[in-house]
């Protein structure tokens, strides 16, 4: 889906395009964008809730590592769901 | 709820048939704040007899309104008309809907928009402003839209919708007086940069309808338009556009109806400007006594009200749809087609070609092929032809 390389260094911003937030009504973080949402699971709304042009992979993996200290390292489902975020031009880079 | 049969209904109902009356959330609310509009579309979704609904809810009506469809969950808002631009309170409107957490939408003609105004909608919080077209070119939009300076005006407010930093769905509603200039028509929505495009054929409801011999464009004009889309898409999307087309067929060269409205009384809820809650935007003109929000709590609208239970679950089903193995996937298809067509809208949507009705969609396929284009024909939603539509 995507064609671009996502490194550690990478820093993704939202496409204003889409609003993230927290629906109760869906119990889950959804994307709006005009006439329509996506409901996102769980991992994807911890991943998109970081995403804020500012924080990079690396910081957001860290942060996540931080978070569910469990899950071990993070960082590959991390980079291969924001290529396909990317892929669905949910965020830049 | 189950079925007790009842004691003129002997016959025991075959497990097959639900009368489930389960719904889920009203996530889009589709809020008509007036029917006014300065276009005379002929083939405007509102109903024929607008102007027999005088009466519009005021600015607290319709918060009121708003909050109590985000209490039941839903989160698209949809500011329509008419023109929605005519409400003077628009901007509360819209700050209103925005604190509460909607995402909200402008649908608008663009007729009546500034720079200015779409700048202070954009700081009370209005997410998307959708422009409608009715051509690619001057000429036929004016004599579309009845208004000559409006083709202009909605090019500038189209690139100030851009400029502005909103995202921007435009939607052009095609016909056989546009189709055949669909190229034309994609060439400027990409060079205003849409992000999303609605290529709609016109559905035939309200004023279409009325005028569906001038509007119905024939097979080949369809096929035509809709390979020309497809070669774009693909053009546009090797390009690394991002550039979303949505090529909407009309139903009526279908041979199953579509899933309307993704059920009755599922996912979408429309209040017209008098305060009528209806499923779907055609729904008021069916025999079917619907309820005012002024008079009844949204939750019970949505919940328990008779309108919106009416065609839930399909123990009203007539055949061909009662034993039909599709039924729960087009729910029997669009009961306002079924209405304007055959007279009863417990009948199978007639695009259906299981539908002892469906020679009425066959015929009005073949007048395509031979109406000769000819505006002067068109009936134009205004004020005067809808006195001829009234009651009153």
């Amino acid at each position: 889906m995507s064609d671009i390389e996502i490194t550690a260094a990478s820093v993704p911003v939202l496409n204003k395009m889409f609003r993230f937030q927290w629906e109760k009504a869906q119990n889950c973080f959804v994307l709006l964008y005009p006439e329509g949402m996506i409901q996102l699971n769980g991992p994807a709304g911890e991943i998109l809730g970081l995403v804020d042009g500012e924080r990079s992979v690396a910081a957001i993996t860290s942060e996540l590592e931080a978070k569910f200290p469990d899950a071990g390292d993070l960082s590959g489902d991390i980079i291969e769901f924001l290529g396909e975020a990317h892929g669905q031009h949910w965020i830049t880079l | 709820m189950a079925n007790t049969g009842s004691p003129c209904n002997a016959q025991p109902t075959p497990p097959i048939i639900s009368d489930d009356k389960s719904h889920g959330q009203p996530l889009w609310l589709l809020a008509e704040l007036t029917y006014k509009c300065p276009l005379q579309c002929p083939y405007c979704s509102n109903p024929l007899d607008f102007s027999d609904f005088g009466g519009e809810l005021t600015t607290q009506q319709w918060l009121d309104v708003f909050q109590q469809g985000r209490d039941l969950g839903a989160v698209q808002l949809g500011f329509s008309g008419g023109e929605p631009l005519v409400r003077q309170d628009l901007i509360q409107l819209i700050g209103g809907a925005h604190e509460m957490g909607y995402y909200t939408n402008l649908i608008t003609s663009g007729v009546g928009l500034n720079e200015h105004k779409m700048a202070e909608f954009q700081q009370a919080g209005l997410d998307h402003i959708q422009v409608s077209f009715q051509a690619s070119d001057e000429s036929v939009n004016s004599m579309l839209s009845g208004s000559k300076k409006a083709f202009e005006q909605k090019l500038k407010m189209a690139k100030e919708v851009k400029a502005q930093g909103y995202p921007m769905v435009l939607n052009f509603v095609t016909h056989r007086h546009n189709i055949d200039r669909i190229d034309r028509i994609i060439e400027l929505c990409v060079e205003l940069d849409a992000d999303y495009v609605e290529l709609a054929t016109c559905q035939y409801y309200g004023w279409a309808y009325e005028n569906v011999e001038q509007l119905l464009p024939t097979r080949a004009q369809l096929e035509r338009a809709e390979r020309i889309t497809n070669e774009y898409r693909a053009k546009l999307a090797a390009e690394g556009n991002p550039i979303k087309l949505i090529f909407v067929t009309p139903d009526y060269y279908e041979e199953r109806p579509k899933g309307c409205m993704n059920g009755w009384g599922q996912v979408f809820l429309t209040v017209t400007p008098d305060g009528k809650a209806l499923p779907c935007h055609s729904a008021r003109m069916l025999p079917i006594e619907f309820p005012n929000v002024t008079e009844v709590s949204l939750q019970e609208i949505w919940d328990t009200s008779p309108g919106f239970n009416h065609f839930r679950g399909n123990a009203w089903m007539k055949e061909p749809c009662r034993s039909c193995d599709e039924k729960d996937k087009d729910f029997g298809g669009c009961h306002c087609q079924a209405f304007m067509l055959t007279g009863d809208m417990y009948n199978a949507d007639p695009v259906c070609a299981k539908s002892e009705h469906h020679h009425l969609i066959e015929e009005a396929r073949e007048r395509a092929e031979a109406v000769v284009n000819n505006p002067d024909e068109f009936t134009f939603r205004n004020e005067r032809n809808s006195k001829v539509f009234a009651k009153s």
